[in-house]
């Protein structure tokens, strides 16, 4: 169901994208749940020192995941 | 007022939302914390006044972001709000969200509504929604949801007096349904209704798709349900994405029609500024482990004056009683058994009260995440989470606490392992008896101009706790296999400064949980150990002053030696003394002779027993923690028989702390682990794994040191 460019694991610091889809289904439950919606804007924000976990904005607030985790977003931009 | 006319107000909401503030006010000292019914998830339960006179029981549920459950956390809230029967079981629900972000607090918030259960809306944080620049029309969102709606600010209480009229009034429940269930499970939902006389769609339809949470009914209706699911082809979870999805959109029409101003989010410039230091790559790290120094700092140095105040009064409350009191089983029971036992739990309180605050204080202002945030990536490779390490920091103090808060863990795997290794961790009920140990085998003296070398002793002993915690939580991951993933989808919260009478109120209930919790086993199990320590077999133990007497006739002895003499005797032919000198075959390789054996069976209530029971055996008397030097000569004077040279070498001291820094030691550990993991299972491999660690250590110590 994942029809986005990239993942926003491979997303950069400051980098804006539209949420297209997810590539798990299990974790797409909990992340939509937590507003990370298919058509909502997400703003990558940083990443922790060690490169993971990484922190975006969605739905109006921060929301940190682990790479894996990002990875099942796939996004627009 | 009976409880039946008593009102059950629930409070519902997101984590971060507020509730505990709102809880907190609503309640003032008034709450208690229990479990709820079979499992151990924490119950906050308080009682308010309504305006019109009548007092309300609140209810605080732990913090979710929707009914579908995924932790413990989640699954005793969904089946509060499905069992009508429970007495857990509200006649109210206040759903708190968030004012700065209603969006995913409405997800909550619509499916509570679709369940028909009589509800209020307090929007909390208008303070924060002002300064932010956002306003909603409020007549228009309670048209709308079929919902009272009430703006408040839980931090300063503001709005708190219309919410408790709500609270008070009669509410309709919510007529319309937000949520339409799907056509194919139409069917399946009214079939159901009929079968278990449901009183709504949106109910029925959640038992058919939570299996799991239906604990409550009995097994016949149980039965019906998965009939019912069997006979549509009803698979739980499948439409569970699109029911979000369609409730996001009826959220996102919601919030066009009543939002008046939008927020551009500048106010949360001061955070994000915050956060480009405290995740930094370096003064990330620098500050937390700042952080940390300064709680290890102050649970010893703040700790230490209360502490030794707690044990001066009961030392002399013991002494005093002893005095008073007719001689009698009753009253040595009392002054030698049941008091030591109460301040032995009392003594902790001061650390623990101390740790909390820190705790508190971190989780208010919202760093906590940032810990977590920072740790999580280095946790993982043990095994564990960025979650276990505030319960691995609590360990510290006290095992107790540390492992009630492992429950934020929802992984099962990484909540299993913080739980195993953090009695690991060097507690404060070490601290003693590595002081005497050290004080007895490291001279005290500075290495490099100022590091004192004792000092440094004692912090070894503590990185040697961490140490072992973190290569067994190792291990554990490479032994322990389920499918069951491991998710780190957390919000990272805005800083806020902590609101100090909440630091309060989790100080005040930790504290109480550990005096409970762990004070009813130290308690039980002083007195087993005062009779162990009182009685011996035959009339060995009331012959003793006569026996010590005839043992010292060319001895020239005053009153207060006579009388240290006799209880080292007494100790010594007693059932501790028998089961003391019955294991020094198993010690001896470890170099402790039956001395240092009833010493490990005394102190299985709590480490620090240890001290009190060489002072005891070694005939000086009672000792004082701010005065060691009399049990330190005398052990220091004590001959080892077999070699004539001295019994603590260095080799049975070293031996010594590494056995007290792994032994499990301490039966309130095991007892928490048994309730927290549900089972015999864990405690039993973690005290057989402990003791192995202890034994096998301190044997190799020994062996390699002599």
């Amino acid at each position: 169901m994942a029809v986005g460019n990239k993942s926003v694991a491979e997303m950069k610091p400051g980098e804006v994208g539209i949420v297209a889809g997810f590539t798990d289904d299990h974790l797409s439950l909990k992340l939509m749940e937590m507003g990370c919606l298919p058509g909502s804007a997400v703003r990558f924000n940083f990443t922790a020192p060690l490169g993971d976990p990484v922190c975006i904005s969605v739905s109006g607030y921060e929301l940190s995941l682990r790479l894996e985790e990002a990875a099942a977003i796939s996004i627009l931009n | 007022m009976t409880a039946a006319q008593r009102p059950k107000i629930a409070l519902l909401g997101n984590p971060n939302s507020g509730k505990s503030s709102l809880f907190n006010h609503l309640t003032g000292l008034n709450q208690k914390v229990g479990n709820f019914p079979g499992v151990t998830v924490e119950k906050k339960s308080g009682f308010s006044l309504m305006p019109d006179g009548r007092t309300a029981e609140i209810i605080d549920l732990p913090g979710i972001y929707s009914i579908y459950p995924r932790s413990l956390d989640e699954k005793i809230v969904a089946e509060v709000l499905l069992d009508h029967n429970s007495p857990n079981s509200p006649d109210k629900i206040v759903v708190i969200i968030d004012g700065t972000n209603l969006k995913r607090g409405f997800l909550l918030l619509t499916q509570v509504i679709d369940l028909g259960l009589p509800t209020i809306l307090a929007l909390n944080m208008m303070d924060l929604t002002a300064k932010a620049g956002i306003s909603y029309d409020f007549i228009t969102l309670a048209k709308k949801l079929g919902v009272p709606v009430v703006p408040i600010n839980a931090r300063k209480g503001v709005g708190l007096h219309e919410l408790k009229k709500l609270m008070a009034e009669p509410i309709e429940k919510p007529a319309h349904q937000i949520f339409q269930v799907w056509k194919e499970a139409e069917t399946p939902v009214k079939e159901l209704r009929e079968q278990l006389d449901i009183d709504n769609d949106y109910e029925a339809y959640q038992f058919l798709e939570q299996p799991q949470s239906l604990k409550f009914l009995t097994r016949d209706k149980q039965d019906v349900v998965e009939k019912i699911r069997k006979e549509f082809d009803f698979s739980p979870g499948k439409f569970q994405g699109a029911e979000t999805i369609q409730r996001y959109g009826y959220i996102q029409d919601l919030l066009n029609t009543i939002t008046l101003k939008e927020s551009d989010n500048s106010w949360k410039k001061d955070s994000a500024r915050i956060d480009k230091i405290l995740i930094h790559k370096v003064w990330g790290y620098l500050i937390f482990f700042g952080i940390l120094f300064l709680i290890f700092q102050s649970i010893f140095a703040w700790a230490e004056l209360p502490m030794d105040f707690i044990d001066g009064l009961f030392a002399s409350t013991s002494t005093y009683l002893g005095s008073v009191l007719p001689p009698g089983v009753l009253s040595n029971l009392l002054a030698e058994g049941i008091l030591p036992g109460i301040g032995g739990i009392m003594i902790f309180i001061p650390q623990i009260a101390i740790l909390f605050a820190f705790i508190s204080i971190l989780e208010e202002s919202g760093y906590m995440a940032r810990v977590v945030f920072l740790m999580d990536k280095i946790m993982r490779k043990f095994g564990l989470n960025g979650k276990s390490v505030v319960p691995l920091m609590s360990g510290v103090a006290c095992a107790i606490p540390a492992i009630m808060a492992t429950r934020t863990i929802d992984n099962w795997k990484e909540r299993t392992i913080t739980i195993f290794v953090i009695p690991l961790m060097s507690c404060s009920a070490r601290l003693p008896v590595f002081t005497i140990l050290i004080a007895l085998i490291i001279p005290n003296q500075r290495v490099l101009g100022f590091f004192n070398l004792q000092g440094l002793a004692l912090m070894g002993m503590y990185l040697l706790g961490f140490l072992a915690a973190i290569f067994s939580a190792w291990l554990m991951k490479l032994l322990i296999r389920v499918k069951e993933r491991s998710y780190l989808i957390m919000e990272l919260p805005t800083y806020r400064i902590p609101k100090w009478s909440n630091v309060g109120f989790t100080i005040l209930e930790k504290t109480k949980a550990f005096v409970i919790e762990a004070g009813k086993i130290i308690m039980a199990i002083s007195v087993i150990l005062w009779v162990l320590a009182s009685y011996g077999p035959g009339d060995t133990l009331s012959k003793a002053r006569e026996s010590v007497l005839s043992e010292s006739r060319n001895v020239k002895l005053n009153e207060q030696d006579l009388a240290d003499r006799v209880a080292a005797y007494k100790l010594e032919h007693s059932y501790a003394g028998v089961i003391g000198k019955g294991i020094e075959p198993v010690i001896k390789p470890l170099g402790y002779d039956w001395k240092i054996g009833i010493a490990l069976i005394t102190s299985f209530a709590a480490r620090e027993v240890f001290v009190g029971t060489m002072a005891t055996i070694y005939s000086i008397g009672s000792v004082h923690d701010e005065d060691s030097t009399p049990i330190k000569e005398r052990m220091r004077a004590e001959i080892n028989p077999d070699t004539g040279g001295a019994r603590f070498t260095p080799a049975v001291g070293f031996s010594l702390l590494v056995f007290y820094t792994f032994a499990m030691q301490c039966m309130s550990t095991i007892a928490i682990v048994h309730r927290e993991t549900k089972g015999w299972k864990w405690p039993m491999i973690q005290l057989a794994y402990m003791t192995l660690l202890a034994y096998v250590s301190a044997f190799t110590v020994f062996q390699l040191l002599s």
